[in-house]
């Protein structure tokens, strides 16, 4: 009888073990389903804000293209003010797109700009004209930078000296 | 409401200490880096980002000729719902010099995006509810007919008179090479039926020491600087508009965004004609905290 009760004991022990791992394997995996969905629904948001750009502000050129200082400049602001939503690296989190992905890096400095200036409110990113338009010429000169290095928001020093404000 | 319960419960506490204290937890969590407008009474067009929670003290110093000096305080707590919708509770207080300290009430407020994107004129809409006693002194609009001699009475008197108003504003704000002008057109009415309703103007122009960043992280770079200047006053009410018996103030302004997360603000108001007060001297305090809205969530056990 008394062995039996152990048996039966460590039964229940061994499937309430086991429910559990199931459970919590469940549910990482739904958290990860959702995090996922928000991911690619906000890059799929960022994609459509892409499209709207206008072919006038497509073509604008970047006057600070090239420009080490900038993109040293433009990494700084990054981490100060997009990196809450785009995360550390430009890699995306739930509130933000990706900007390492393809579609973004293709982008033309205009259409980063316009992006940046006009924001896509309805989706949930603010404008960002309160930055001075030199600011946002280099955040977007540290963005497309991105594509030719690993992504690093730390500024790196620089010998190339700056244009004018 | 809430004054009455902070003042009956913590009778002894300095109210101004207590709201500092209040907001303490919240400036130890982690927050982000913000480029805040220098302006203490007008509005730009630029609302909170989506999930961020700015908390900011505020004070304000004036001086009185037929009373005694005062300084007024308050609590701005401002959150980012969407990106075309901010919301802001105002917790203010004061104190007359040899008078006495008070909390004199609470505001609500809330501003709406009217337009998607940029343009050259960017509208916003601001809607507030204010709860107030009539020794509130701080001075965040000057409408109507308000005077400083308003303002003299002991606070004991003052307190007795019990405001509920309704505050709207256009907020016109354009922002060109650098520099911001914003203007806010005001009305505001009282929401007793006798009442008229009030009206009062506020206009600003401001601009960064430098465009460009920096590429390091410095405290004193230039770009960390916003200067400009406000004017603002009373316009009279709807039965007597103009300028006759009002008030107006021009006030330089200076706003400094430090890289370890805090604004500072400073402004010095004087009166422009002698029904104003000669001196509003105001500073400012203000931390943002990005993912608020996440932690928020996940109390509420919800998720965006």
């Amino acid at each position: 009888m008394k062995k039996r009760s152990i048996l039966f004991f460590a039964l229940a022990r061994v499937t309430l073990a086991t429910a559990g791992v199931i459970v919590l394997g469940a549910c990482l995996s739904l958290a990860q389903r959702q995090k996922e969905n928000a991911a690619s629904r906000t890059n799929r948001l960022a994609d459509a804000a892409l499209a709207e750009v206008p072919e006038k502000d497509r073509q604008r050129r970047n006057p600070f293209e090239g420009d080490t200082q900038a993109m040293a400049a433009g990494g700084k602001l990054f981490e100060q003010h997009c990196a809450g939503c785009h995360g550390p690296k430009a890699g995306g989190t739930r509130h933000g797109a990706s900007l390492l992905r393809e579609e973004v890096q293709q982008s033309t400095p205009g259409t980063l700009f316009w992006i940046l200036t006009n924001g896509v409110v309805r989706h949930g990113m603010p404008v960002w004209s309160k930055l001075p338009e030199p600011q946002r010429w280099q955040i977007v000169t540290f963005l497309q930078s991105l594509q030719l290095r690993p992504p690093n928001p730390r500024p790196a020093p620089q010998n190339q000296s700056t244009r004018a404000r | 409401m809430v004054a009455r319960i902070f003042s009956q419960s913590i009778p002894r506490m300095c109210p101004s200490a207590l709201i500092f204290i209040l907001s303490l937890p919240l400036w130890a969590s982690s927050a982000v880096w913000g480029q805040e407008s220098p302006y203490i009474v007008t509005y730009d067009h630029y609302l909170e980002e989506p999930g961020s929670l700015e908390v900011e003290y505020f004070s304000t110093f004036g001086t009185q000729r037929r009373g005694n000096d005062f300084d007024a305080f308050w609590m701005e707590f401002e959150y980012g719902v969407t990106a075309w919708w901010t919301t802001e509770l105002y917790l203010a207080g004061q104190t007359t010099f040899n008078d006495s300290t008070i909390l004199t009430g609470t505001r609500f407020e809330n501003r709406l995006r009217l337009l998607q994107r940029e343009h050259i004129v960017n509208p916003v809409l601001y809607l507030e509810f204010e709860n107030t006693n009539g020794a509130d002194k701080i001075l965040k609009e000057v409408e109507g007919h308000d005077v400083e001699s308003d303002y003299t009475n002991r606070n004991g008197i003052l307190r007795q008179e019990h405001d509920h108003e309704l505050e709207m504003k256009l907020l016109l704000s354009s922002t060109f090479n650098g520099w911001n002008v914003a203007l806010n057109p005001i009305v505001t009415r009282n929401l007793l039926p006798s009442e008229p309703w009030e009206l009062a103007y506020a206009l600003g122009a401001s601009r960064p020491l430098a465009l460009k960043a920096s590429p390091n992280r410095c405290n004193f770079c230039p770009e960390n600087f916003i200067a400009g200047a406000e004017i603002y006053g009373g316009l009279g009410d709807a039965r007597s508009a103009g300028l006759h018996h009002t008030s107006h103030y021009l006030a330089p302004v200076l706003a400094w965004n430090l890289p370890s997360d805090w604004t500072v603000r400073f402004s010095g108001g004087f009166g422009l004609n002698e029904n104003s007060h000669r001196l509003l001297l105001r500073w400012g305090l203000s931390r943002e905290f990005s993912g608020f809205g996440e932690l928020l969530e996940h109390f509420l056990g919800g998720r965006r």
